[in-house]
């Protein structure tokens, strides 16, 4: 098909789709409106299991099977990608020659946030379950504050710090710590991922049962999730080449 | 101002088709795809918002837990949605740079032959 034909078709179909969907809202509760039984149902919820961010709650307490599905979409998609970026036979690694020139201020602005990122992120994991964050948001943030060193050092400094061997592990054991919370509130509280902690005060750190211990799990997975997929496409980027092909 | 925001949903989800269909680049066509998936973050938290709420999280010291707070489940399936598109933009680009080493273009248009 070519390039015209295509859009033509584009626009006769997505503006059915636009129609439909144009219509479909139309029908929506309006914009900013105060009902949301939804809202009413977990703000009750939240409250009874001591979870003082509501969303963690829904999260990692109500839906916490859904997050377990969750993970294990993104534990499979980390396979994936090494899977699809190993070197293939006809393909060389080298070392990546000369490093480059950097802006002092650049190099001194990274050093200094790279703690200080990896700290915001720890906290953020920690306090999942009391202010906004989790283990998702905390995870991400960590990961990518390691990769400063990349921006602020070189690409060897990164290969020296970046622990892909533990982040390799940390993949499974966040993912394995999650299912055998589930397997230990099946067996303590009588359901799968039943609470099997002490609830604690609401709005204290140490309060909202499993929702803690779960969004450390989750902030441990991602946090390799994403150490795991950057080591993989800056590997490609830095050190493959083909035969004779521009290195993809 | 009543469907207003749906209204941005809907367009930033057909931008986003637009781009694909009209992509020379699989890399843009990844990021097309992004684009569209984020029209449906605006159309959940369109749908979770009330006018004059506050967000649904009570904090550490806690204050007391107000009725009238925006809809945090609709938040949480956006954290969700979002960690889906994280993953399979990343596998979509590891199969773009795949694309790459076998066929030595990334132009979806010169992509009509399979070839094992």
């Amino acid at each position: 098909m070519t390039r015209s034909a295509r859009i033509a078709m584009f626009l006769v179909a997505g503006g059915c789709v636009a129609a439909l969907l144009v219509l479909g809202v139309l029908d929506l509760p309006h914009f900013g409106s105060a009902v949301h039984p939804y809202r009413d149902a977990s703000l009750a919820a939240a409250v009874a299991h001591k979870t003082s961010n509501v969303i963690s709650s829904i999260n990692f307490d109500l839906r916490a099977l859904d997050t377990l599905g969750e993970e294990t979409i993104l534990l499979a998609s980390v396979i994936g990608v090494t899977v699809l970026l190993r070197p293939a036979d006809d393909e060389e690694e080298h070392r990546p020659v000369g490093e480059g020139r950097l802006l002092d201020s650049t190099r001194m602005v990274g050093y200094l946030f790279l703690p200080i990122t990896v700290m915001i992120g720890l906290l953020t994991v920690a306090h999942g379950a009391v202010t906004p964050g989790g283990g998702f948001q905390g995870g991400v943030v960590v990961g990518t504050g390691i990769h400063l060193l990349y921006v602020a050092g070189s690409y060897r400094a990164l290969e020296r710090a970046r622990p892909v061997g533990a982040a390799e592990l940390g993949e499974a054991v966040g993912a394995g710590a999650f299912a055998c919370m589930g397997i230990a509130g099946a067996l303590a509280a009588g359901s799968f991922l039943g609470d099997v902690l002490p609830l604690g005060a609401f709005g204290d750190l140490f309060s909202s049962g499993s929702v803690l211990l779960l969004s450390v799990a989750v902030g441990v997975e991602v946090a390799s999730a994403v150490v795991v997929l950057l080591a993989q496409f800056l590997h490609q980027a830095v050190e493959v080449t083909g035969d004779g092909k521009e290195s993809a | 101002m009543r469907v207003y925001a749906y209204l941005v949903a809907v367009f930033v989800l057909l931008v986003g088709a637009f781009g694909i269909v009209r992509s020379r680049n699989l890399v843009h066509a990844v990021v097309c795809l992004s684009i569209a998936q984020s029209g449906t973050y605006v159309m959940l938290l369109a749908v979770g918002y009330q006018s004059r709420a506050t967000p649904p999280v009570f904090g550490s010291p806690a204050t007391k837990p107000s009725k009238s707070t925006v809809e945090p489940l609709v938040q949480a399936m956006t954290l969700t949605d979002i960690v889906v598109s994280a993953t399979v933009t990343a596998l979509l680009l590891a199969v773009a740079v795949q694309v790459h080493k076998r066929h030595g273009t990334v132009d979806p248009n010169e992509l009509a032959a399979l070839r094992g």
